[in-house]
């Protein structure tokens, strides 16, 4: 019998789920932020594309389709034994957009990590998030030796509604981290609160 | 890209991939009927009496390795995947071939659209500020 192990007592706690994004360029830090703040260690999961984009539903044919994998690194925070969040490092190459809108529906809210050195690399992620007008937050990651700008030109730079909080940030360091995920979740609460008085008001 | 009907012969490492096409192990299946594309953080249940039931199906060892998994707790889609290094479509379908034999449910995740109130979001910030 392959599965051995005795009943345990009650049902197991089946927790609510919440997921955050991790955007930005390549090397901006993105697996370094989730692994600062994932009780596990960043994990590796992988989609397996047909060069023709999605998978399809019609198997005949798969076979001779060449396949790419694209992986997506996340990692996990039980905030309680029945709340847990989940990190989502998003993938870096532009052509896996519908890989975004996977993750991205249902997320709470997003981080884009800026490289003040290469700006430019986090216009997509900006631009994505606006449009689909998820709540997000750009962390300027202070690497060690990056010239710091001030916030505001950063956001001048990004062009960035005013509600969109920047803030300075170390990827690589824990309480720095955590008070990013404070703000995308503060400002997922502002955003929701806006819906509603547009709805009702 | 194109390695096929080359004629050169080559030796591949573990770089180039599983000898065993991932969608091998769901006999070619992309997507199960009757599921909606499962969220990466859809938690995956072992249903209570999975272990009897167990016995008279006829699963794959990758069937068995997600019930056993989740029997431990529930894991997400993602975690899954990871877990077990399979493509998060094959695990998708063989989550919906074990939700079918009801030795497992799937809990979809509430988006945050919907959720009731403020006060999920509010133990979040807290629950972050005691780490």
């Amino acid at each position: 019998m392959i599965f051995g192990r005795t009943e345990r007592g009650g049902p197991p706690v089946e927790p609510v789920t919440l997921k955050i994004l991790v955007a930005g360029g390549f090397g901006a830090g993105k697996t370094t932020l989730v692994g600062a703040v994932s009780e596990i260690k960043p994990l590796r999961t992988e989609e397996l594309l047909t060069e023709a984009g999605r998978p399809v539903d019609d198997t005949s044919g798969v076979e001779g389709k060449h396949t790419t994998t694209v992986a997506m690194d996340f990692g996990r925070i039980t905030l309680r034994e029945d709340l847990v969040l989940y990190l989502f490092g998003t993938p870096g190459q532009d052509r896996f957009w519908f890989l975004w809108d996977e993750l991205a529906t249902g997320a709470l809210g997003a981080v884009v990590l800026a490289d003040t050195r290469r700006l430019e690399d986090c216009f997509a992620a900006v631009d994505y998030f606006e449009r689909r007008a998820i709540p997000f937050v750009v962390g300027v990651n202070c690497f060690d030796g990056a010239a710091r700008h001030p916030v505001e030109d950063v956001r001048r730079a990004l062009d960035l509604d005013s509600a969109v909080p920047v803030v300075l940030c170390d990827a690589r360091a824990r309480d720095s981290v955590k008070d990013v995920l404070i703000e995308v979740v503060r400002h997922a609460m502002a955003h929701a609160a806006e819906r509603r008085h547009t709805v009702t008001g | 890209m194109s390695a096929d009907g080359q004629g050169t012969p080559h030796w591949f490492d573990d770089e180039a991939g599983p000898v065993v096409r991932p969608y091998a192990m769901t006999r070619g299946r992309t997507s199960s009927p009757g599921q909606h594309r499962l969220d990466l953080i859809a938690l995956v249940v072992a249903e209570r009496y999975a272990e009897d039931r167990e016995a008279d199906q006829a699963l794959s060892p990758e069937h068995v390795d997600i019930v056993e998994l989740c029997r431990q707790a529930p894991q997400s889609v993602a975690e899954l995947a990871a877990e077990l290094d399979l493509p998060v479509g094959v695990v998708r379908v063989l989550v919906g071939d074990l939700v079918e034999d009801e030795l497992v449910h799937v809990r979809r995740p509430v988006p945050p659209a919907e959720l009731p109130d403020e006060s999920i979001l509010r133990d979040v910030i807290s629950g972050l500020r005691a780490l």
